[in-house]
């Protein structure tokens, strides 16, 4: 500390091993990257959506078209989260608690819809159920309508958003073990109650985790819902669809005003996220020595 | 209430956790499964709790097929070796829980449970931490929570994982007095399973030792201390010299040299002679059927514990021995080693 170099740095900074110029300069590039890729395309979206005042923002999004669109996203939402969640708790379940032939490969699986493009996705659902498709002509003489209408759109977004709330439960269920679920039956509990009062709390902050990103994706996705929508206006057009198909129409208010309502969306999990993250990672605090 | 164990076979792919297990345990006792890690016993804890099925055998309570029910229907108080406390309840409601989850008909008021919980509370002198959550308690606390949470339910059968494992030698000391105090006072059929002899010799009325899915020897502490009925019971219950003997004709040799002891009825051939550390009788060179140097001699409280090379066999066997002190020994002095008690087991081929 004698030394005269030392002047220039605190007594923390004697554990770094970079000088601060260059550590301001990596952080400085960081900011700089969010900057440009992030902070900038949101505030264009809301400076678009708002170029022609508020009125004309509200007016866009009471659009019979807008309406529709939203109450659309939102039924899917529902549908597709609501099933995840049980998909989801059970697989992880299976997975993190039994030993069983195939248990990796019912991992990989799992993990398919990220590692398949979406666009391919929602085309298995046109091949499965399309006029050609293998359950097309089935469909059809019963006239059940699966594409281009919210079953296929439910399906599509269903196989798209199912890893989110198995991965989210399955590291945690796998740390926990089962011991207190051995515990919780060795005291006479039912299976039933030993899951909804001891399975269920202890993950219930990884499952609102996963539930939180999963709505998040299925409001949002695009590739696989475009191909199987059809484009129907006012029918089955859901938010990201109608933000593109009035964009191409140069309705530049209207397209982004949607889009504007996407981006809340994607603020409010982001703060609800790093909400959910802090009490997982109180929740981790081993109970164990 | 007794428990039956009968030829129970237990397999983890080809590996036999639990091997043709039989065992009968009174009513009231206090038995410690006792093995080193591996042997079996864990498994067959859970086998008697309904946490494990068997491959194949019988277990009864009271003469009653207890493998007609599942973990939930045989109230079994089971505390697991970390606890299992659920994280996200209070102590109290936790010690609760078993009480909550009986069917309406069954279960007690909200008062009587609150009564009950209290009452339990108070056994394990824990009372005043019932607003607790178990991240906060110390592991011993954790401990008697768990055990008091099994208690809760007035078990047939008290079962214990590793009651004192994960806990620290001055603690251990403790609750294990107090568990044995505790059994005394509710005097509930109780079996808790230790890899720590000195843990199963002080705590329970009966052990059983077992080793790779077998049970070795049942026996009193004092049976399976002073008479171990295999070589692995005596290697594994107290200290043991063990020295490489050769049987012929009712005349036991060590390196060729004729000792003077009997050889018991020992099958003729290789053996091993065992001998406790305290059970080797010193005398002056000459003295007795064994002689050996004094190397190294550590003298702490009423014992020496020397270290003895034996002369006369071949390459130089080094054995620890315990002496009173009333015999100063010195290093580098030869003395006379006579065995006072001994067994002899045929060699393992």
């Amino acid at each position: 500390m004698s030394e005269p170099q030392a002047l220039t740095f605190t007594p923390r900074d004697n554990i770094h091993t970079e000088p601060r110029v260059i550590r301001f300069v990596i952080v400085a590039l960081a900011v700089l990257f969010l900057l440009i890729f992030v902070v900038l395309p949101l505030i264009v979206v809301f400076a678009s959506a708002f170029s022609r005042g508020l009125s004309a923002y509200f007016a866009a999004l009471t659009e019979p078209e807008a309406l529709s669109a939203i109450r659309l996203t939102l039924l899917i939402a529902a549908i597709s989260v609501s099933l995840n969640l049980v998909f989801g708790v059970i697989a992880a379940w299976a997975i993190a608690k039994f030993e069983f032939a195939g248990k990796t490969f019912l991992v990989t699986l799992i993990d398919l819809p990220f590692s398949v493009s979406p666009v391919i996705s929602g085309l298995v659902f046109v091949l499965l159920f399309g006029a050609q498709g293998f359950f097309g002509p089935w469909l059809q003489a019963h006239d059940i309508r699966v594409l281009f209408a919210v079953p296929g759109i439910a399906l599509a977004t269903i196989f798209v958003t199912f890893p989110f709330v198995a991965r989210a439960l399955i590291p945690l269920m796998q740390e926990q073990g089962t011991q207190e679920e051995e515990a919780a039956i060795s005291l006479g509990a039912s299976g039933l109650q030993t899951f909804f009062r001891v399975t269920l709390p202890n993950i219930k902050w990884g499952l609102l985790y996963g539930v939180l990103l999963c709505n998040a994706r299925a409001m949002g996705e695009f590739g696989a819902v475009s191909v199987v929508s059809g484009h129907i206006r006012g029918e089955t057009n859901t938010m990201p669809l109608l933000v593109e198909i009035l964009y191409n129409e140069y309705q530049f208010v209207s397209s982004f005003a949607i889009a504007s309502l996407l981006a809340m969306l994607a603020l409010i999990t982001l703060v609800v996220k790093t909400i959910l993250e802090r009490r997982l990672d109180e929740g981790q605090v081993p109970s164990d020595d | 209430m007794t428990i039956e164990v009968r030829n129970i076979v237990k397999k983890f792919g080809s590996f036999a956790a639990l091997d043709n297990v039989d065992l009968k345990v009174g009513d009231g006792e206090l038995l410690a499964l006792l093995g080193p890690s591996g042997s079996g016993k864990t498994t067959l804890l859970r086998i008697i709790a309904g946490l494990d099925w068997p491959d194949s055998g019988e277990v009864f309570f009271d003469g009653e097929n207890a493998l007609d029910h599942g973990a939930s229907e045989r109230h079994v108080g089971f505390v697991f070796q970390h606890y299992a406390l659920f994280r996200h309840m209070t102590v109290f409601e936790n010690v609760a829980f078993g009480l909550r989850v009986q069917p309406r008909g069954v279960r007690k008021s909200e008062d009587a449970i609150r009564a009950r919980v209290k009452e339990l509370l108070d056994l394990v002198q824990l009372d005043w931490l019932a607003d607790r959550y178990p991240s906060q308690l110390s592991g011993g606390q954790r401990q008697r929570i768990a055990l008091a949470r099994a208690l809760a339910i007035e078990p047939r059968i008290l079962l214990l994982d590793e009651p004192f494992g994960a806990l620290d030698a001055k603690v251990r000391k403790e609750l294990r007095q107090w568990l044995r105090s505790l059994h005394q006072e509710i005097h509930v059929t109780s079996i808790f399973v230790t890899h720590d002899q000195e843990e199963a010799l002080e705590v329970a009325n009966r052990v059983v030792v077992m080793d790779k899915g077998r049970i070795e020897q049942i026996g009193t502490p004092g049976d399976v201390y002073d008479n171990p009925a295999t070589a692995f019971v005596h290697g594994f219950i107290g200290e043991s010299i063990v020295l490489p003997v050769e049987v012929r004709d009712g005349a036991v040799k060590l390196g060729g040299r004729k000792l003077d002891i009997v050889a018991n009825g020992a099958a003729p051939g290789a053996a091993n002679l065992f001998v406790r550390r305290h059970d080797m009788q010193i005398g002056p060179a000459g003295s007795g059927s064994l002689e050996g140097s004094v190397q190294h001699v550590r003298t702490f409280g009423p014992i020496q514990r020397a270290e003895v090379a034996l002369c006369g066999s071949e390459g130089k066997t080094v054995i620890e021995i315990d002496a009173p002190r009333d015999r100063e020994l010195r290093t580098g002095e030869t003395i006379g080693l006579q065995p006072r008690r001994y067994r002899i087991f045929a060699a393992p081929e």
